[in-house]
């Protein structure tokens, strides 16, 4: 006897609609996990697209940090990390480095004079395999406090009313200390005459498991010489990138790799907030940069200088920035990757 | 042996419903780590990849596990179309098992990622880095996991279905309920 699926339906209504009701639930639990019923929650695609400029973002680039050069070298550490931290870049020894000089600008082809942050995108990789990833500025201070307020300055930057920027500013007092720099501190003009800063702060852990909050930066072991945003420009929109190339083919670059350790108190979840110049510093190795490549086919391009890449050793803190960082280059990674055949090869 | 098997042994229902329960639970924590930008999304995407990992071992020990110990017959009054439905399905869903977690450490490791889980264990990687691959690989992965979601919902449905409506031993044969299959839909 074949039941109808008429009949079948009104014997077994209460079934029926059971198994309507918990496959809807499910179905509704997952939209609502992956975002689709929550427009105003803050994704990974919404603050990478407000990087982008109106015309649209530039296909196969990064969507920040565009306009960059390879670089490989080598990271010689000279064992004093260890104190601090069990990770292996820091046992003595001289290991593989990789990176990239950059500009804090979405636009690949943006002269250097317009743009005020210089970055450094660096990977070692340590005996044993780990990779120790981390991505600096050359600013003291991150402009703001939470990736919520990053996201709201990428907004009010892009905004057309006048006054957003301002407001924003008022909103965020926070700002000022990086508006300062900005609008003072002098150019120099070479990426080898850069300070680079994590600015994030993580966690050593040392060989016993003890944890210390850290920073820490790169810090050029040659001279540094100022100059002014006019200087720069008159050099050309392009003069950071030949220069390092004509310096490096000379002479290798280096870099004094250097840990701050923090006080108990010291804000760690803020890189708004420098810490104390009386902060304990350890020199734990020298950045060696040997050799510079373009960055069509070079090997940085497709490389994600993402900061939660770490060794054993060391790990994230309560900033809440490198998880925000991590999942926001997760997706330009995903976008610029996909794009690989819109970038110029050469 | 003696006689046709009538229900999944209790090593394959345990096999089922754990996979079951971490299968979804790694659906979930997929959509959830690519909507955020919060602290979580390292812990989650930490756990997105061990779990996946064990979830590969359990599946091809799973695979060796069904080969030894069969299934139980359909009910012999399941329409041939529904039955061929559900023997496609539960291979479709046999194949997402492997695939998924082989495809996304395919796609980490064409990314030129470290493959750390917890711990820090570190898994080796199983492509070059590539561009192409890694693209193919993450758009595979994704519609996959989706395509992956669907077919639970159907399989839970048809479960359902089974148990609730046509009575017929199915759903039994896979709950824990050790009851052989045509004795269930009476006292
Ligand atoms: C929530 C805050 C931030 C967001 C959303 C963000 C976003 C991005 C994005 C989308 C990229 C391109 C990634 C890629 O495609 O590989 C990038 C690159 C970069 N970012 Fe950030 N960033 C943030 C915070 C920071 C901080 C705090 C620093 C410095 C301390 C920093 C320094 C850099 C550098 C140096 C690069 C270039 C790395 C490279 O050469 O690949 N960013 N950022
Ligand atoms: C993540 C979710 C799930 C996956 C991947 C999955 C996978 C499978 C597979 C591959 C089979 C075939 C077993 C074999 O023939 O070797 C199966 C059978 C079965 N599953 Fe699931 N399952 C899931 C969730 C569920 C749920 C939620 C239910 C019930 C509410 C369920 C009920 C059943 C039943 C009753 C069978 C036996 C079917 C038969 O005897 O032919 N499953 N499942
Ligand atoms: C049963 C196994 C797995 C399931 C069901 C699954 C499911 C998912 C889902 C639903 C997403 C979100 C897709 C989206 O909406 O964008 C995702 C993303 C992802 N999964 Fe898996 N996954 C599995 C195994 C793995 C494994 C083993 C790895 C790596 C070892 C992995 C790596 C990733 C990565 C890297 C992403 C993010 C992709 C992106 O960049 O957007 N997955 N997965």
């Amino acid at each position: 006897m074949r039941e109808t699926l008429a009949s079948s339906l009104r014997t077994h209504l209460g079934a029926y609609a059971t198994i309507g009701a918990v496959v809807t639930a499910l179905a509704g639990g997952f939209a609502y996990t992956a975002g689709w019923l929550s427009p105003g929650r803050l994704t990974p695609t919404k603050l990478v697209d407000a990087f982008a400029p109106p015309g649209g973002p530039a296909l196969g680039h990064r969507r920040n940090h565009a306009k960059g050069i390879c670089f490989t070298g080598v990271f010689e550490s000279n064992g004093q990390g260890s104190v601090a931290s069990r990770a292996a870049v820091f046992a003595p020894g001289t290991f593989p480095a990789l990176g990239r000089f950059n500009l804090g600008t979405a636009d690949p082809g943006a002269p250097d004079a317009t743009v005020r942050v210089r970055g450094l995108g660096l990977q070692i990789t340590a005996a044993n395999g780990e990779v120790w990833r981390s991505a600096m500025i050359d600013a003291p201070v991150f402009p703001v406090s939470t990736p919520q307020a990053f996201y709201d300055l990428l907004l009010a930057s892009r905004s057309k009313d006048p006054d957003a920027l301002k407001t924003f500013a008022g909103a965020h007092p926070e700002f000022a200390a990086f508006g300062a720099w900005a609008k003072s501190a002098p150019y120099t003009g070479s990426y080898a005459e850069e300070r680079y800063n994590g600015l994030n702060t993580f966690l050593l852990v040392a060989a016993s498991g003890a944890e210390r909050p850290a920073r820490w930066s790169f810090v050029p072991q040659g001279p540094v010489v100022p100059i002014s945003a006019a200087d720069l420009a008159a050099r050309g929109p392009d003069h950071l990138e030949k220069e390092i190339a004509e310096r490096v083919a000379k002479a290798p670059q280096r870099w004094t790799a250097q840990l701050t350790l923090a006080d108990p108190g010291d804000p760690t979840a803020d890189p708004s907030k420098a810490w104390p110049e009386t902060r304990a510093t350890v020199a734990v190795g020298t950045l060696v940069v040997q050799r510079i490549e373009a960055e069509p086919d070079g090997p940085c391009r497709d490389i994600n200088f993402d900061p939660t890449v770490l060794p054993d050793g060391i790990r994230v803190s309560d900033d809440p920035f490198p998880a925000a960082r991590s999942a926001a280059y997760a997706r330009s990674f995903d976008l610029r990757t996909a794009e690989a055949k819109h970038y110029p090869s050469r | 042996m003696t006689g046709p098997v009538q229900t999944f042994t209790r090593l394959q229902r345990a096999l089922h419903w754990v996979m079951a329960a971490s299968i979804l639970a790694m659906l979930f924590i997929g959509v959830g780590m690519v909507s955020t930008v919060g602290p979580q999304y390292l812990s989650l995407f930490t756990t997105h990849k061990t779990l996946g990992i064990a979830l590969l071992v359990l599946a091809l020990v799973r695979l060796g596990v069904r080969a030894r110990s069969g299934a139980p017959p359909l009910p012999a009054d399941l329409p041939r179309p529904l039955q061929l439905a559900a023997t496609a399905s539960h291979y479709l869903l046999y194949a997402l098992m492997i695939a998924l977690p082989l495809i996304g450490w395919g796609m980490l490791s064409a990314s030129a990622y470290p493959i750390v889980l917890f711990g820090p264990v570190r898994l080796p990687a199983i492509l070059p880095q590539s561009d192409t691959l890694r693209t193919l690989l993450w758009h595979a992965h994704v519609y996959l996991a989706l395509a992956f979601f669907a077919l639970i919902l159907l399989h839970l449905a048809a479960a359902l279905f089974h148990g609730l409506v046509r009575r017929d031993g199915v759903l039994a044969s896979m709950t824990l309920a050790a009851t052989r299959r045509g004795d269930a839909s009476g006292p």
